[in-house]
């Protein structure tokens, strides 16, 4: 692989480092979240309080899936 | 506490965190590999970082503030929650201990003349690897609230401070308690993030600002819940295993 290809790997890893890291679980919970929050707010419901438990929530059960794995 | 003083706060130790790091590598290597070298190749990751957060920048100019807000705030959050998961087991785990003296993997001094390759590699390397993700922070943080100087700022005063620190005493720097910081900036970037990101959606908060001040609560609470956790977890665990 030359030094493009190389770099462009390299870009590619900090990107997905970057926004899914160690555990896609928290990533995919955050994207399902913020879409299940925009179709709220698109059907009329001002729905700030669907995230802040959710992010609490899915931090517990990631935490809890690396003191498994242990 | 001003919007200016929250960016400064936010983008200095989110910068410290990974200039800790960055600075236990290029001491690491200046030390034993040998000093000439190690700086050109420290400075040059510096001139890309700089360049770096100049285009992002600009380019973050042109987009409307709402998508910016959701892009930006989306982004921090799960970053954001990657730090917070990390300083809940690393604080869980080690406390306040610092990050202990840096591998620096090659550790004969260069004799040559001339560019020690192997030392401005790896500078240049521990630069760039551990400034782009904080450059991205500083960049995205300053737009979005709109502070893009009280960013730039924050960010590079906590590198130059801990590259002060590093230089005249290496081993203080080891001593900060990185787990701890990244904790705390974790729980930052993770309120700013829901914030910002359901903001962008079209969401709007109870208190409008003083929203922010129930989430950064409500998240802080949440570390230290799950950090007792944690910690029990890991007790249990080295009680079981000794």
């Amino acid at each position: 692989m030359g030094r493009l290809g190389s770099g462009i790997v390299g870009f590619g890893r900090f990107w997905y480092d970057f926004i899914i890291g160690s555990d896609p679980l928290m990533a995919v919970a955050v994207a399902a979240g913020l879409l299940a929050t925009a179709i709220l707010v698109r059907s009329g419901l001002n729905a700030w309080w669907l995230m802040p438990p959710l992010v609490v929530s899915t931090l517990g059960v990631s935490l809890r899936r690396a003191g498994r794995s242990v | 506490m001003s919007g200016t003083a929250v960016v400064l706060i936010t983008t200095f130790l989110a910068s410290a965190v990974e200039a800790i790091e960055m600075v236990t590598i290029v001491v690491g290597v200046g030390a034993t590999r040998g000093w000439r070298s190690t700086l050109i190749g420290a400075v040059a990751g510096f001139a890309v970082l700089t360049v770096v957060v100049v285009v992002v920048g600009a380019a973050l100019t042109a987009i409307p503030i709402g998508a910016l807000r959701f892009i930006v705030g989306a982004l921090l959050l799960v970053f954001g929650l990657q730090w917070f998961r990390k300083g809940v087991v690393r604080v869980a785990a080690r406390g306040l201990a610092g990050i202990g003296e840096a591998e620096s993997g090659e550790a004969e001094r260069w004799r040559g003349r001339g560019i020690d390759w192997t030392a401005f590699v790896l500078a240049f390397k521990g630069v760039i690897l551990e400034g782009l993700e904080v450059a991205f922070i500083v960049v995205t943080f300053g737009a979005t609230a709109n502070q893009y100087g009280a960013a730039v700022i924050g960010g590079v005063s906590a590198i130059l401070l801990v590259g002060a620190v590093g230089l005249v005493a290496h081993p203080l720097v080891t001593q900060i308690p990185r787990s701890f910081l990244q904790l705390i900036v974790g729980v930052m970037l993770t309120t700013f993030g829901t914030f910002w990101a359901l903001e962008g959606l079209g969401v709007e908060w109870p208190a409008s600002d003083g929203a922010i001040v129930a989430l950064l609560a409500l998240y802080a609470l949440t570390a230290f819940a799950y950090t007792t956790i944690e910690r029990r977890r890991v007790y249990a665990v080295n009680g079981a295993t000794s």
